[in-house]
């Protein structure tokens, strides 16, 4: 059968993507905590992905953002970058803009009050759920942490436990500690 | 449900690519493979349901293939076609509907080539079932003439 050349399928992609015909466009990039799936919607970055199945994942990106949905490395990259420079140390802030739109409007408010939590700091589900106005929803708080679409760059992994415990991660506990550690918040 | 436009792109892009090369060439299905994509791209959005994806990208292929005979050469001199194709059928379909008219060429190639059904190649065409069988017949028997000649 014939196929595609690469760089047909690859002139393709960036045209797509330069066009401004895209809901979202995504790839993959290596980290040191394995592969994670990348994609951004014309207003930020819209997902970080551990462990990526694409076909759920593009099933869940067409249902919330919209179908035209198309592997594209241009508009992420910038994305990966600064992922590469915050795995190397050289980053402790992100300059990239988050898409939150499709999320209810508490989870929002969660993660909207949780990038204001530093590098290399932690705080815990009760202290971000006082931060938001709303004291006694600290378990609410856990459950919108847990469904974050963009860890690391909206960052759940600072969130800890009343007694200093890591409690859960949605990544996994190794990843929550490997980032906390790369940062030098571990509190043992 | 209308998959994600990837899923739909991945699953058509070499079976458009071999179809539009079969029409006009390699050369010149390059850029009429980033065009047919990108008008279906654009399209994407507002279809209503994911039903006959496949008739509906050869049908964008088969009108920028017109739009790019129509703009080029006569049809009289439509380039030898060098691609190459490991199921027989389409190799054959390849050197026989080279000197076809384009209606006949691309009624032929989607019925025998692709497997299309006469209502999903009349969409393609811009016609009907009828006049997409009657273009897929007139284009075998004038090959069954040649052939004979």
């Amino acid at each position: 059968m014939t196929t595609v050349p690469d760089r047909l399928d690859r002139r393709f992609r960036d045209e797509a993507a330069s066009a401004g015909l895209l809901d979202v466009a995504y790839d993959f990039t290596d980290s040191p905590i394995g592969t994670l799936l990348v994609a951004a919607s014309e207003r930020g970055v819209c997902r970080i992905s551990f462990d990526p199945e694409p076909e759920r994942e593009l099933d869940a990106l067409a249902t919330a953002f919209g179908v035209r949905v198309l592997r594209a490395p241009g508009p992420v990259e910038i994305v990966r970058r600064e992922l590469d420079e915050y795995f190397e140390g050289a980053r402790r802030e992100f300059d990239l803009q988050v898409d939150l739109t499709p999320l209810p409007g508490f989870q929002r408010a969660v993660l909207e009050e949780l990038v204001r939590v530093p590098y290399g700091h932690v705080d815990t589900y009760g202290g971000l759920a006082q931060r938001i106005g709303k004291p006694r929803a600290a378990r609410a708080v856990g459950g919108a942490l847990n469904r974050n679409p963009i860890p690391i760059v909206v960052p759940c992994h600072r969130i800890v436990g009343a007694t200093g415990s890591l409690v859960g991660y949605a990544g996994g506990l190794e990843r929550k500690e490997a980032l906390l550690g790369l940062e030098g918040a571990l509190l043992t | 449900m209308i998959p994600p436009f990837e899923r739909f792109y991945e699953e058509r892009k070499d079976e458009v690519f071999g179809y539009l090369a079969r029409l006009l060439g390699r050369e010149a299905a390059e850029d009429a493979f980033q065009e047919t994509f990108l008008r279906a791209l654009r399209a994407y959005g507002e279809l209503e349901h994911g039903r006959h994806l496949r008739a509906w990208a050869f049908t964008i292929a088969t009108r920028v293939a017109v739009d790019v005979r129509r703009k080029a050469t006569p049809l009289a001199e439509a380039p030898e076609l060098p691609v190459h194709d490991e199921r027989p059928a389409y190799a054959e379909l390849d050197h026989l509907t080279g000197r076809l008219p384009p209606t006949e060429r691309a009624a032929v190639v989607l019925r025998y080539g692709y497997d299309l059904s006469y209502d999903d190649i009349g969409a393609a065409l811009g016609s009907s079932a009828e006049a997409a069988r009657a273009a897929a017949s007139s284009g075998v028997r004038r090959l069954r003439t040649k052939e004979a000649s």
